[in-house]
């Protein structure tokens, strides 16, 4: 990985022991008493990350979850996949950048990969709305799953999303309409799908492609209704009080296990996904070919039944006082 | 998803009355911004006699609108919010829920059953927009899905009027968001069993709400001038820095670009809903 120029306040005292590592271990001659400070130094950030990563607060999550330098979707589309064969058409308004779609290959398998681009130079964020999604993004979506689903093909989705777009466009052309489409039409595809929430996993547009057979979040990413920035504004009306409103929201991994809406946390490289792009790619690699493997050997009629009371359960509330709550929370 | 909700707050504080509150003879249009004997709007369904324009009315009232008398049975009375999140708004959400119970007279946003449509038998819901901006959480969440499940079950024509500046609810978190997957699950399978659903549009239909359940409609109503759309006004003004175009996001404004299917006044929606029944044999 190329050295980031985009560091948290929380990864400096790791940064900064990683600098005095460097120097040591460009220095020439090595002594004796040099090597074992470098295997001390060694020792130290391994503590010190695992310190760190071991406690991380939920803002510091949600900051982690949208680092410039974490793996996006094309990233994992190098490096998971054999190949990538873009369809872009949505057959009726335009090629939404925010949303890639097409074939491809998992080392025996053949998959449709839906996922969320954030972009990664200004002119690709701008092309891309900085991965917020237009209604034609989930039209296109929606077809290329469809046609997976007509071919026996699994469908991958990789989330990665602030949201959908919020603009004139975007309502004039039907932002609600194409997100809930999405989610009634994913509820009934006849075929395996997986869906990863690989950074910000932002309300509505995160769920527009994120019905599937299984749910997983990345170690450092979000899921949640709104954002913390949107909700802060609410209840403090001020964006200032994100933090308060991170952990009030209980928008990462424990949590979403707890309250029962995601299968999996897919753990990241001790120090973040964006520290180690190869790595996570290989953990990725292996999550996609243990469930593709697992919901494959699944008659598909009983794979939209398990799919429908998979989401069926969700939610939490009293019946004659007697609370329904999922497994994790009583 | 709940962007809606404080944009809306302040407008619909204005138009909705305070239960229990006695109340004045007159009251003030928003829309022709005349003073209106109260009785006169009362006696038209909360429409003004004046400009057409369409009041709140609580779902109790809508429903009472829509069905023949004496002919609506509530299902699922009895489900409450939980707290799953623990979540504290100036007040513990277990305590605003308490309050707005208290103020409204309902267990939450929605009220669901079955009755008759001019001696047609529907099953029905209708959130209403006093109980915490009409937002889903998981009891309308699950109120909605059992009523679609029943409704595909007894072959039940489908009518769904959505009241909800809120979308989905924020003090459920990720619970409130899932409820949007769910609830369109259920009508996926409705659809495939045949059913015929009629979505009913009102003022205000935004967020998590309009990009679920309430765009998923065979056949799509709205009230005239309702404010329907997926992100709120004011969230868009933040992000585009443009003014926005007049009567962007209205039920006319649905309508022109294709999203709605009729805007129909609300003393023609209980005849309205019975002639599509007719037209699909339902
Ligand atoms: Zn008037």
């Amino acid at each position: 990985m190329p050295p980031t120029t985009h560091r948290l306040a929380f990864e400096r005292p790791i940064y900064d022991l990683e600098e005095r590592l460097a120097k040591l271990e460009a220095a020439t001659p090595k002594t004796p008493a040099i090597d074992d400070e470098i295997h001390r130094l060694r020792r130290e950030i391994t503590d010190l990350r695992r310190k760190i990563f071991g406690n991380l607060e939920p803002w510091q999550t949600v900051q982690l979850a949208r680092h410039p330098d974490r793996p996006m979707t094309t990233d994992y589309l190098a490096l998971v996949f054999d190949e990538f064969y873009e369809l872009h058409g949505d057959k009726s308004f335009g090629d939404d950048r925010a949303i890639r779609t097409g074939f491809a290959k998992l080392d025996q398998y053949k998959v449709m990969v839906v996922g969320h681009q954030k972009g990664k130079t200004l002119k690709e964020r701008n092309a891309c709305f900085f991965g917020c999604a237009h209604p034609e993004g989930y039209r296109k979506a929606i077809s290329k799953m469809k046609m997976a689903a007509k071919y026996g093909v699994p469908v991958i989705c990789f989330i990665d999303t602030p949201g959908a777009y919020p603009g004139i466009s975007a309502e004039e052309r039907g932002q609600a309409q194409w997100i809930a489409n999405a989610m009634f039409e994913m509820s009934r595809l006849p075929t395996p799908i997986i869906c990863i929430v690989i950074g910000e996993g932002g309300s509505g547009g995160a769920l527009g492609i994120g019905v599937g057979d299984k749910v997983a979040t990345l170690e450092h990413a979000y899921y949640s209704v709104i954002s913390p920035e949107g909700c802060a504004g609410i209840l403090w009306k001020s964006h200032t009080f994100a933090e308060q409103a991170a952990k009030a929201l209980k928008m990462t991994g424990k949590d979403l296990l707890r309250l029962g809406v995601i299968d999996d946390v897919i753990e990241e490289p001790l120090g973040g996904a964006h520290r180690d792009h190869h790595s996570m790619a290989a953990r990725m690699k292996m999550y996609l070919i243990r469930n593709l493997r697992e919901l494959l050997s699944k008659p598909r009629e009983s794979l939209t039944d398990s799919r429908y009371e998979k989401f069926r359960k969700m939610g939490v509330f009293f019946e004659d006082g007697v609370l329904h709550a999922p497994a994790g929370m009583t | 998803m709940s962007t809606g909700e404080q944009e809306l707050g302040n407008s619909q504080a204005k138009v909705r009355p305070k239960r229990g509150v006695p109340e004045g003879l007159w009251k003030r249009c928003p829309g022709c911004e005349q003073t209106i004997f109260r009785k006169a709007v009362e006696d038209r369904m909360g429409v003004c006699p004046e400009c057409d324009y369409h009041w709140y009315v609580s779902a109790g009232d809508r429903i009472k609108q829509l069905l023949d008398d004496g002919t609506f049975e509530e299902w699922d009375v009895n489900l409450t919010a939980g707290d799953p999140l623990e979540f504290n708004d100036k007040k513990p959400y277990s305590e605003r829920v308490k309050s707005e119970q208290k103020r409204t007279g309902m267990k939450d946003a929605i009220i669901t059953g079955h009755g008759m449509i001019r001696a047609r038998r529907v099953a029905i819901g209708v959130t209403d927009s006093a109980f915490i901006m009409g937002s889903m959480g998981s009891v309308v969440g699950e109120r909605l899905t059992r009523l679609i499940e029943r409704a595909t079950q007894q072959n039940l024509p489908l009518i769904i009027v959505s009241a909800s500046g809120g979308g989905a609810r924020m003090h459920e978190g990720i619970l409130s968001l899932m409820q949007m997957a769910k609830v369109s699950a259920a009508l996926a399978r409705y659809d495939l069993a045949g059913g015929l659903y009629i979505s009913v549009l009102t003022n205000p239909t935004m967020g998590g709400v309009a990009a679920s359940f309430a765009s998923l409609g065979d056949v799509i109503f709205a009230e005239p001038r309702a404010l329907i759309g997926f992100a709120g006004p004011r969230t868009i003004q933040a992000t585009i820095r443009i003014e926005l175009p007049k009567g962007f996001q209205t039920s006319e404004f649905l309508l022109e670009h294709g999203f709605v299917d009729r805007i129909v006044r609300r003393h023609d929606l209980k005849s309205e809903i019975a002639r599509t029944i007719d037209y699909c044999g339902k």
